[in-house]
């Protein structure tokens, strides 16, 4: 008998901290502003937040608190102050909206700043016209997920990332909208991560950039039409399938730049229209896997600083250029991926070509010395050239080379 | 005009144009069948069109122009103008290989390729017809020999599809040092069949072209001023040579 009584007291307590009071905001309500109300909570309250526009700033959570916006409720920041502050674990902020908040060219100011917590959840919030959306510090277990971000695109000095992690670990971020902003996706130093069907667009430097992050997964995102596509820096066990990278062009934009990446896996992804499809450099050992490369300029740039990469069943298609690179040094491999290009001939009717494929011309070789005489491309100079350096391989490196290309396109 | 119909039913009645308009059909219905990607055929194409056209109207117009020497002869026997009587061969030769063009390519690219890529082709290949048969009237007109002639119209054609680029190629591997941007769109206006493959490759490898060096040639060609400099360049180029031939020809003593 006693031990029910225990038991049931124990589910009370739970429950009470649990579930906490409820604070409602708004402005007919006896609690006019999220300050007030931050201040009033306890320990694991409830705030809920009526339509309206408020004026509020440097709010700060220090407590665990949930903030739920309802009809999504405007916090305008006046372009002069940061809104919202998180300093406490398991925090959680949905359906509210936020624009206009500050810039300063001394702070990182953002509409929501999260700094050494755990287990914070920040969803369904839209933010409009930030510096600094979404900007996490020194924090793990961070869920990030089914917000709009949309910033107005000034200079890229005037402009913060959209989501900014730093020093993390653990974070989801998924289903996230972001446009705009300098990066629309930031990492630093962050650690087993995932980043799940996140749509970046129009930023003004990358969709995607991350340095000094390992161990962290991309999936079935989207980046399209950014500045400088995405960049992917000094990391290890990286792993990226189902992503789609599109129409990332300019001179030093890449669907995908990978610099000093080691141990990853790159599968399944599309780069369709851009100027560079992949950008390689100083990187080793990544499996590149069952890509399709469809109408990029160059659909790869593999630079001579690149071993022991394994590129194996991918499609080429429509590129104008396949493969591009700046030496003739080749410690890579590729294997039975499809080239729209070749010319070689099946024989023995095992759906792989008999003779090896060179999927690096001469002209590309001459291009990537003297960009100008991009002006001679499918001139029937160019043709001959190519046909005779493909006849005796004498610039192009003859270790650059698919000994078994598959002769149909495959279905990735 | 007149005179013009009668040029037109002599090249009709040697079938060549007629073999010649079927094996662009059967080349072009056949890339198209062939390839799985429709760009793909017209990237062949392209390279028919900035070869095989020009080499056919060169010696095509030679030939003809050499072949109706008397029958010109005879049209200047009657009170008709030198400048009618060789209109009437540059129409007459216009007629019948842009019709051919148009049938053997127009047709299949409009049924299985009708973009901007394909209208392109099309407007270029048509150009480059006007332009190649009246350079060939201009060297006709100048070499009374018939073998000087057609080696003439093969020079040229070596000139314009090889020689040059060949030579644009070494320019700018030996000046690589300095900026040769601007430079180069000049060089390429000064060879049509260059500016045929630009305004072509700028719609086909948009891609590549938005790097440095090809956001520069995108820039110019792509507005709708250098659509406009490169369709007058290349009329130009149809209409120089015509205006030499044509004052060469009224002052000749045939």
């Amino acid at each position: 008998m006693s031990k029910v009584v225990f038991y049931f007291g124990v589910i009370f307590l739970l429950n009470s901290s649990v579930q906490g009071a409820v604070l409602l905001v708004g402005k007919n309500q006896t609690i006019t502003s999220l300050n007030k109300a931050i201040q009033l909570a306890k320990e694991g309250d409830t705030i809920r937040i009526l339509p309206g526009v408020y004026k509020e700033k440097n709010l700060v959570i220090n407590k665990r608190l949930t903030l739920l916006g309802e009809g999504s409720p405007l916090f305008d920041g006046e372009n002069k102050y940061e809104i919202l502050l998180i300093n406490a674990n398991k925090v959680e902020v949905s359906g509210l909206s936020f624009d206009r908040s500050g810039y300063s060219a001394m702070n990182d100011f953002a509409a929501i700043k999260v700094i050494d917590t755990d287990s914070v959840t920040i969803s369904n919030v839209q933010i409009f016209n930030a510096y600094f959306a979404i900007h996490v510090s020194n924090s793990t277990r961070t869920q990030i997920h089914d917000n709009d971000i949309i910033g107005s695109p000034a200079s890229e000095q005037m402009t913060g990332n959209g989501i900014h992690l730093w020093k993390c670990s653990q974070a989801h971020i998924y289903n996230n909208n972001i446009r705009g902003h300098r990066d629309g996706i930031y990492f630093e130093f962050v650690t087993d991560s995932k980043i799940e069907k996140n749509f970046s667009r129009k930023n003004i430097r990358y969709g995607l950039h991350f340095m000094f992050s390992n161990s962290d997964y991309y999936g079935h995102n989207k980046f399209i039409d950014n500045g400088a596509g995405v960049a992917v820096m000094y990391s290890k066990n990286v792993t990226m399938l189902n992503n789609w990278f599109q129409q990332n062009w300019g001179a030093s934009s890449y669907g995908l730049l990978l610099k000093d990446i080691t141990d990853s896996h790159i599968e399944k992804n599309k780069f369709i229209r851009n100027t560079v499809g992949v950008l390689m450099e100083g990187s080793s050992r990544l499996q590149v896997k069952q890509n399709l490369f469809q109408a990029n300029g160059w659909a790869m740039k593999v630079q001579a600083s690149c071993d022991d990469n394994l590129f194996e069943k991918n499609n080429f298609i429509g590129n104008s250029f396949d493969i591009g690179t700046n030496g003739t040094l080749v410690l890579n491999k590729f294997t039975q991926n499809y080239w729209d290009k070749y010319e070689g001939y099946d024989l023995d009717r095992d759906g792989r070509g008999d003779i090896p494929h060179h999927p690096a011309t001469l002209y590309s070789m001459l291009i990537e010395q003297n960009p100008t005489t991009l002006l001679l491309f499918r001139s029937f100079i160019v043709t001959l050239l190519d046909k005779a350096e493909r006849a005796i391989p004498s610039l192009t490196p003859e270790l650059l080379r698919d000994e078994r290309p598959v002769m149909k396109q495959l279905l990735l | 005009m007149k005179l013009t119909r009668y040029v037109l039913y002599d090249i009709l009645r040697n079938k060549i144009v007629l073999l010649y308009a079927a094996f662009l059909f059967l080349i072009t219905a056949g890339l198209f069948q062939l390839e799985e990607n429709s760009s793909k055929a017209i990237l062949s194409l392209l390279t028919i069109v900035l070869t095989v056209l020009p080499l056919v109207s060169l010696i095509f117009t030679t030939i003809h122009y050499y072949n109706s020497y008397e029958f010109i002869e005879l049209m200047l026997a009657q009170p008709l103008s030198r400048t009618r009587v060789l209109l009437s061969e540059y129409f007459g030769l216009v007629l019948s290989l842009l019709g051919a063009f148009w049938l053997g390519v127009g047709l299949p690219v409009l049924f299985y390729s009708p973009d901007a890529i394909g209208i392109s082709l099309l407007i270029t290949g048509s150009l480059l017809t006007l332009v190649f048969i009246s350079m060939a009237l201009f060297t006709s007109v100048h070499a009374r020999d018939k073998a000087k002639g057609i080696g003439l119209a093969l020079l040229l054609w070596f000139y314009f599809s090889l020689i040059y680029d060949g030579i644009l190629l070494m320019l700018l591997f030996a000046l690589s040092d300095y900026p040769m941007e601007k430079l180069t769109l000049l060089l390429s206006a000064l060879n049509p069949i260059d500016l045929a493959r630009i305004v072509i490759m700028l719609k086909m490898d948009v891609s590549a072209l938005m790097g440095y060096t090809g956001a520069i040639y995108k820039n110019f060609f792509g507005n709708a001023y250098g659509t406009i400099f490169t369709l007058g360049v290349l009329i130009l180029w149809a209409a120089f040579p015509l205006g030499l031939a044509k004052r060469k020809f009224l002052k000749k003593d045939m």
